[in-house]
């Protein structure tokens, strides 16, 4: 199993350690409902370093990203971060990433999930065909996430960089905890604000923004989190999770992320959505609640109230935010509306649940 | 990790404290600890018969879910009515609040098959 640069902080701490797309990963520390909570009240600390990097650069740079993306990375300025997922030639979604401008037209960032950094490396590859230099920097890159309404305030002290005022999805690049180039952005997987933090893995840099992490903020009651909590905030927020929600299978349209797709650039996939989009969708990601009591998993069958299959739950947790069980999944477009009733198999019943708007809690 | 002596232990993690025939069940503290933060007991077989081993319900943490498995063969008489409202009595009080059902064994003998604490303590810290 492969080790982030903060694994040993986690065992000192008594994580509760599973592998988790080959690197050993802290599930929980004190508990997912505390650390949840702690997160979505006050500021909470992830190790995310498994996450991928990788750097596009020079001529063609930008063209390359647009290519295989389908967001529309001409609109970013240096310093700003979007949201956007690669396709494939029929559409199913190869990966969802960040893209990070770290020079116009120059110099670009994407970060990929850890379960697909040498799929993405391959077919990024793939379609360089102006020989754009490339760089994978996932090993040797550290990352924290630091979320949380108070996350900045905490942080802000040991930065003479602006981030209590950093807009979303923007990023600077500076001294931080006394180490340089250290890359700070307002993004996160939480909903709850916050930052995260890139930097290089050398000496003893890892530690010491670790330890400067939970010095700054030991009396305001900072915690570690584990990728327990992780996956229930991002589904309170109905953040999709790649190999959960998106796959190679299923299409931004179907996912609800047509939003990140712009048909007014040329990319992989684009002719695959453009018939998709004339002619519908026949089934969607939706958001459900569950009025009977159960708790929907991945992989549940979804049914209608005559028991015909009509989809799969995607993710499902309880919800510690709002204390009741939460659900996503794809169900056929007619059963897809707000408010219209479903069906989970959970065993052997069919618990009835309802369809409603995500993300399931305002912030 | 706490297992008191005067309870049997399954190797699926259950305990059973025996008085005569009537039984009191529940999930060790090490089950509980190893599910997390628990947000739903599912039981649906009260009145009903039956054997060793059988599913009598399910415990669903926020990130799993297991199977409960009977102790012993024997008909469940009662379900811990708190745990509808506050199941982390589970994870809180294992063995006291959060016990999970009340059963007439059929043949207390049978609990000869059962683990002791410091034989379910060894097991698990193996």
């Amino acid at each position: 199993m492969k080790t982030t640069p903060f694994t040993k902080m986690h065992l000192n701490l008594g994580a509760r350690m599973a592998e988790f797309a080959g690197y050993n990963m802290p599930i929980s520390y004190s508990g997912i409902n505390d650390e949840h909570q702690t997160v979505r009240t006050n500021a909470g600390v992830f190790d995310v370093s498994h996450m991928g990097e990788f750097i596009l650069k020079g001529e063609g740079s930008l063209d390359l990203v647009q290519r295989v993306t389908t967001n529309d990375a001409s609109k970013l300025s240096a310093g700003k971060v979007q949201y956007s997922c690669m396709t494939n030639v029929n559409a199913g979604i190869v990966d969802d990433l960040l893209v990070y401008c770290i020079e116009e037209n120059k110099v670009y960032m994407l970060v990929v999930n850890a379960s697909n950094i040498e799929k993405d490396w391959e077919w990024i590859s793939d379609h360089n065909d102006k020989s754009v230099e490339m760089h994978d920097i996932s090993a040797k890159t550290a990352l924290l996430a630091v979320q949380g309404p108070n996350a900045t305030k905490i942080l802000q002290g040991l930065t003479e960089m602006d981030i209590l005022n950093l807009k979303y999805y923007s990023f600077v690049k500076g001294k931080f905890a006394g180490i340089d180039n250290v890359l700070i952005s307002a993004t996160g997987y939480t909903g709850a604000g916050g930052v995260e933090i890139y930097f290089e893995d050398k000496e003893d840099h890892a530690e010491r923004i670790w330890n400067s992490i939970f010095e700054a903020g030991k009396s305001k009651g900072i915690k570690p989190i584990g990728l327990g909590a992780r996956d229930t905030l991002r589904l309170e927020m109905g953040y999709c999770l790649y190999g959960n929600d998106i796959d190679d299978f299923t299409t931004p349209l179907e996912a609800g992320l047509s939003w990140i797709t712009k048909f007014n650039k040329d990319f992989e996939g684009k002719s695959f959505l453009e018939k998709q989009k004339a002619a519908g969708i026949d089934k969607k990601l939706v958001g459900f609640e569950m009025i009977e009591k159960g708790i929907p998993r991945h992989d549940y069958r979804i049914k209608d109230q005559e028991g015909n299959l009509i989809g799969r739950v995607t993710s499902g947790t309880q919800s510690p935010t709002l204390g009741k069980a939460i659900g996503m999944g794809y169900v056929a477009i007619e059963n897809s509306p707000i408010d219209s009733e479903i069906y989970v198999e959970i065993r052997t019943k069919l618990l009835k649940a309802r369809v409603v708007k995500l993300p399931f809690i305002q912030q | 990790m706490n297992f008191p002596k005067n309870l049997l232990y399954t190797k699926d993690h259950e305990w059973i404290r025996l008085e005569g025939n009537t039984a009191w069940v529940g999930i060790t503290d090490y089950a509980q600890n190893e599910l997390g933060d628990i947000v739903y007991v599912d039981i649906e077989t009260l009145n009903q018969k039956l054997a060793a081993e059988s599913v009598f319900g399910t415990v669903e943490a926020v990130k799993t879910v297991s199977d409960l498995f009977l102790p012993l063969s024997g008909t469940i008489t009662e379900v811990n009515p708190q745990l509808n409202s506050q199941p982390e009595l589970v994870n809180s009080d294992p063995y006291g609040a959060g016990w999970m059902i009340k059963i007439i064994v059929d043949n207390p003998t049978e609990a000869d098959n059962l683990l002791k604490a410091d034989a379910y303590a060894s097991m698990i810290s193996a």
